[in-house]
């Protein structure tokens, strides 16, 4: 058996995993990145079907910045990575709407926008709704006393009107919570700044320009990715300490660092370590996507996003259903400024699913069940959005089941386990964790979560 | 090197960590933050450049001696005696 050493071993080439390795190459490391599938981009991948590119699960690139916001994530990020703004050709969102029952708030990059529906919808709380934006303004979420402190009380201690309550809760777990029912406070402060004060963008060609831009910047540096590698276990001394990976193929790759994007508790299941029920994540998620013969506006789709309620009170938490049809995200991707997709349209709906139910279906019971609930997906979206159906010519879901084939995370969570690690503490010494379970989301936050875990644990310390 | 090159030496780093900002007019007795938007992210790539380019290793503990460029002259002087500036790279 042959073995290698690196300074550096990163494990998952999604979001934070090439950040991570990015930073590592370009000071000289030694790192590899090593991915089981084919394809880079863990959860924010794409693939191709019927002779278009599909990506897997971009709604919008929150956290949009112009580039002389200095110190907003994005900049900084692209700081970070020695990337330039430019590069990334943002397209802006133009309008979109938190859509709960009869009461409608548009928003758009413009904060003034939101103000002015919160004031004309709830009047009452004009004064508070201000207060709460200069709390979230004020606050500093990266230095956190208390990661499961709640989000919905820090909204509560500013806002009296729970429907307000609710219809802002709702795209701030629909955009990062792996917890039921409310999200962390630091979470939720992270969120309205990088949906409401910062904005929403997508970048033009989707997913994949800006996954090309990070894999030649982390091959420019020297790092090495490796597709087709998966880890089959971490490696450890007697101590406990890890000391590399053994992957699939039974090749050993030795590194006293290892930065992992695979989840706490796969990363501990990967360790031999134990994992209880409580830290893994219950939240999973069906989405459809439908290519529209013809723009989403001409059908009545107007708004870019839309996050949908049929009530008040949005549940948020595992359905017993196969899927939730109560609540939901409609995204127009051809809504986005640009016009990529002229003469066409393209709208993605997703709503929470049980991953057990999918899980377990057998597989000619699968597609069924996976055609019927797609069809009622479109249906309770519709009052919200528009009917895309009559409309389609290409229809793509994906369920729970295709979430775990994709990434490994078990229970197909998007969102990760229910607590965070914001410190990346795997409890197994040279493991650090990155991703979604160290406790950024989206793109810009998955960036920077590879970015600060390299920093702190592979660059300062070394 | 002497005091004008490691000056040359940060500004050069400081340029290639933040393309827009112009290092020429930069004091050399206030403080590198309260001239440029630097953060401490930006900060720890002043001292991994060091190490990258010329070989300089700066302990955690020392990164408050390179808050102005008069504090980076006075701390790497020693260490970067005899190193060739690079710039550009």
């Amino acid at each position: 058996m042959t073995t290698d050493r690196y300074d550096a071993l990163v494990i998952g080439a999604g979001m934070s995993g090439l950040a991570a390795g990015i930073r590592l190459a370009q000071f000289g490391k030694r790192v590899a990145i090593l991915e089981r599938h084919a394809l880079w981009g863990g959860l924010n991948s794409f693939y191709k079907r019927g002779g278009r590119r599909f990506d897997s699960g971009l709604h919008a690139l929150t956290n949009f910045a112009r580039p002389e916001s200095k110190s907003a994530p994005l900049s900084r990020v692209l700081r970070q990575l020695r990337l330039r703004f430019d590069d990334l050709h943002l397209c802006e969102q133009g309008r979109s709407a938190l859509h709960l029952a009869n009461l409608r708030l548009d928003f758009s990059n413009d904060f003034a926008l939101f103000e002015s529906e919160v004031a004309r919808a709830f009047p009452a709380q004009r004064d508070a709704f201000a207060n709460l934006v200069r709390a979230v303004r004020d606050a500093d979420p990266f230095s956190v006393s208390d990661p499961s402190a709640s989000g919905r009380a820090f909204l509560r201690e500013q806002l009296q009107d729970e429907d307000l309550v609710s219809a802002l809760m709702l795209p701030l777990t629909w955009y990062g919570s792996g917890r039921e029912e409310d999200v962390d406070a630091y979470q939720a402060i992270i969120l309205f700044r990088a949906i409401f004060l910062e904005g929403l963008a997508r970048p033009r060609g989707g997913i994949k320009p800006l996954l090309d831009l990070l894999i030649a910047r982390f091959k420019a540096e020297g790092g090495e990715l490796r597709t087709h590698h998966g880890v089959e276990s971490i490696l450890r001394d007697a101590h406990g300490t890890a000391r590399g990976v053994r992957l699939d193929s039974g090749h050993e790759l030795l590194s006293d660092r290892i930065l992992s994007s695979a989840g706490f508790v796969e990363t501990r299941s990967l360790c031999g370590e134990a994992v209880t029920v409580a830290d893994q994540g219950r939240l999973s998620f069906v989405e459809t996507q439908r290519v529209l013969s013809q723009p989403s506006a001409s059908i009545g789709a107007q708004h870019t996003l839309v996050f949908f309620a049929n009530s008040l009170r949005p549940r948020w938490r595992r359905p017993e259903e196969p899927v939730d049809l109560s609540n939901g995200v409609v995204a127009c991707s051809d809504n986005y400024a640009g016009g990529e997709f002229a003469p066409h349209g393209l709208m993605r709906i997703t709503c929470l699913a049980n991953p057990e139910i999918w899980t377990a279906f057998p597989e000619a019971e699968y597609r069924a069940a996976k055609d019927l609930w797609e069809d009622r997906i479109c249906a309770a979206a519709t009052p919200y959005a528009a009917d895309p159906r009559p409309h389609t010519t290409q229809v793509d879901c994906f369920t729970p089941r295709t979430i775990v084939q994709y990434t490994g995370h078990v229970g197909g969570t998007v969102y990760g386990s229910p607590t965070k690690r914001l410190d990346g503490d795997s409890g197994v010494p040279n493991v650090h964790l990155i991703g979604t379970d160290q406790g950024f989301v989206g793109i810009v936050g998955a960036l920077m979560s590879g970015i600060s875990m390299a920093n702190r644990h592979a660059l300062v310390a070394s | 090197m002497n005091r004008e090159e490691i000056i040359l030496a940060i500004q050069d780093i400081i340029k290639a960590i933040a393309p827009d900002e112009d290092v020429s007019d930069l004091k050399t007795d206030v403080r590198l933050r309260d001239q440029i938007e630097l953060d401490s992210m930006d900060f720890l790539d002043i001292v991994m450049e060091l190490r990258k380019r010329y070989g300089v290793q700066v302990p955690e503990d020392d990164y408050k001696e390179l808050a102005t460029l008069d504090g980076c002259v006075a701390y790497l002087g020693p260490k970067m005696r005899g190193k060739t500036l690079k710039v550009g790279v």
